[in-house]
């Protein structure tokens, strides 16, 4: 048998990148479970919104061309959540000194688990979508408007999940990522994802209309349903920038100083 | 070739008010099998994880491969591969697929990944299981593939932190026989091993660390010939131990250091011979005060 090593070479930066988004994807289509309720909740909550809370919330009719870009949200948050667990899981089980003391750019990992993330994200949106309009959600929107609203999505999916990615990287746990993931998500029920801001108690609404979420919202129903979108899109946008680089640069730092210690 | 592959100068390390390496010396020749051997907590794993660039040091100088560890992490990564204590792979990959990642990040092709997998999966008996989920594999199995997944590529200093523990006498022994492979490459091994037969059967050199220094050092027979020696104590006249000297137990070592001291100690101090077992030295070498200068 032939056992001799082959010598030492370092992966190239695009070899790390693809050879690590290929794993977290394989990690998300194994994980069934979670692929499966990420895929199931967006479904259930639009039709609990649509049919059991709707009437309640708009007698009109009209309530599913209001909520559906909630529930696209809501549901790209919980998406993005589940890459706190994913990182918090590498930081902590030991695979990520192996990869530390290897001559490659580490932070790839997290990078990896980000791609899928997306990926994952993306495809749920479709889902959520379909059965939106299978509901009767029925947009306005031209293919302009159309793409406007994807690539809000995108950006805000792609948001949230450095973001969890950054809580994974610094939380003790993957449960203790877990719970951090829990408090963001209840961001959405405080914005005007579900009911118009104006119809909340003042206090409440000066949260609601001062939140990253409502922006977006706002952006995504004007685009998609032709609701007014006066300057919600440049909100939006600097939201999401500002917290994308925020999370970027945490995630670096705290990914440098997180000693190699299991 | 470099002389040394490894060498740390007057290195500490404390984490919080804990000091966990107080001054540590130590060199390892170039291709050679090195034993790190000291009781639980002696600062064994910080000392390895110093060295292949996951701690920083706080002081002193460290140098691996001829790279410093500060200074130069690239080069020093480069060079080494690491097993640490607990197993370090993928739980949710198959055996095959963690060795090819490993492979496509150390820079292999996927044909070369695919041929080199299938080598080490069966160096490491791996071969039948190789298509299953690591999360379903045994202690043992674990470690299997956590050793091939650090020789995937080659590397002139191979870290190895307690590398048979959980290991059965096979695998045990064909480890053994991949390490002394390694060196007969002309690698560098830096091992920590439990147990003392373990360093004894297969290292070059041994050190032993306790309180954050090396509290003795030397080749197996260097240390087996005092262990397994004779032990010459030396007391007061108030039968206070005042110096322990390890011999080899002849007439002629036993007469000569005798000679030796008998100008510089007090007429009446008392002499006794004693044999000590070799747990009993590493014991001492590693407890009791009193005992350290006996083997160093
Ligand atoms: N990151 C850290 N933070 C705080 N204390 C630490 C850290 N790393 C190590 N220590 C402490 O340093 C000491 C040495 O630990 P280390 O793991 O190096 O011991 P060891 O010799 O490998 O022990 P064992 O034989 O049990 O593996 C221990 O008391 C440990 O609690
Ligand atoms: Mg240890």
């Amino acid at each position: 048998m032939n056992t001799s090593q082959p010598s030492v070479k370092s992966a190239s930066l695009w070899v790390t990148n693809s050879v690590f988004i290929g794993r977290s994807l394989r990690h998300s289509i194994r994980n069934t479970e979670a692929l499966i309720m990420a895929i199931m909740l967006p479904v259930m909550l639009m039709l609990l919104f649509t049919f059991v809370f709707g009437g309640a919330i708009d007698t009109s009719g009209n309530y599913v061309n209001y909520v559906v870009p909630g529930i696209i949200l809501l549901c790209a948050g919980f998406g993005s959540s589940s890459t706190g667990v994913d990182v918090s899981n590498d930081m902590t089980n030991g695979i990520i000194e192996r990869f530390r003391t290897m001559p490659i750019q580490a932070i790839s990992v997290i990078t990896g688990h980000v791609v899928a993330s997306l990926v994952r994200n993306l495809l749920a949106t479709g889902v959520v979508i379909a059965v939106a309009l299978l509901v009767g959600f029925r947009p306005s929107a031209n293919v302009l408007e159309w793409l406007g609203a994807l690539g809000v999505i995108f950006l805000f999916i792609l948001t949230f999940t450095w973001l969890f990615a950054a809580i994974g990287i610094v939380a003790g746990s993957p449960s203790a990522a877990s719970g951090y993931g829990f408090i963001l998500l209840f961001l959405p029920y405080l914005s005007s994802a579900f009911v118009p801001t104006d119809t909340m108690p003042s206090w409440l609404q000066g949260i609601a209309d001062h939140q990253p979420i409502t922006p977006v919202i706002e952006t995504i129903r004007g685009l998609l349903t032709g609701t007014p979108l006066q300057q919600q899109g440049w909100i939006a946008i600097c939201w999401c920038v500002g917290i994308l680089l925020i999370a970027f640069l945490w995630s670096i730092l705290a990914f440098r100083k997180r000693a190699g210690r299991r | 070739m470099r002389k040394y592959a490894i060498e740390v100068k007057g290195l500490r390390k404390t984490f919080g008010s804990q000091t966990v390496l107080n001054g540590l010396d130590l060199t390892v020749p170039a291709g050679t099998i090195h034993a790190l051997l000291g009781p639980n907590g002696a600062g064994k794993t910080t000392l390895i994880n110093i060295l292949s660039t996951l701690v920083s040091p706080d002081e002193g100088s460290v140098r691996v491969a001829g790279y410093d560890v500060e200074k130069e992490k690239d080069g020093v990564k480069r060079s080494i591969s690491l097993t640490g204590q607990f197993a370090a792979v993928d739980d949710i990959l198959t055996a095959e697929e963690n060795l090819r990642m490993i492979c496509r990040l150390s820079g292999l092709s996927k044909e070369q990944s695919q041929v080199r997998s299938q080598q080490l999966l069966q160096q490491f008996d791996l071969t039948p299981s190789a298509h299953k989920r690591v999360k379903t594999f045994s202690g043992g199995m674990r470690r299997r593939l956590d050793l091939a997944i650090s020789l995937v590529t080659s590397r002139s200093v191979v870290f190895l932190d307690e590398p048979t523990t959980g290991l059965d006498t096979i695998s045990r022994r064909a480890l053994w026989d991949i390490i002394l492979g390694l060196r007969d490459q002309g690698i560098t091994i830096f091992l920590t091993t439990q147990y003392l037969e373990e360093a004894d059967q297969l290292a070059d050199t041994i050190a032993v660390i306790n309180d954050g220094r090396v509290v003795a050092s030397g080749t197996p027979a260097e240390l087996k010939s005092r262990i397994g020696g004779e032990v010459i104590e030396l007391s007061d006249s108030k039968d206070q131990v005042i110096r322990t000297i390890p011999t080899y137990g002849n007439i002629h070592d036993v007469s000569r250091t005798l000679q030796e001291l008998s100008h510089t100690l007090p007429k009446d101090t008392q002499v006794s011979i004693r044999k000590p077992s070799m747990d009993d030295v590493f014991l001492a070498l590693t407890t009791k005060q009193e005992m350290k200068g006996a083997i160093s």
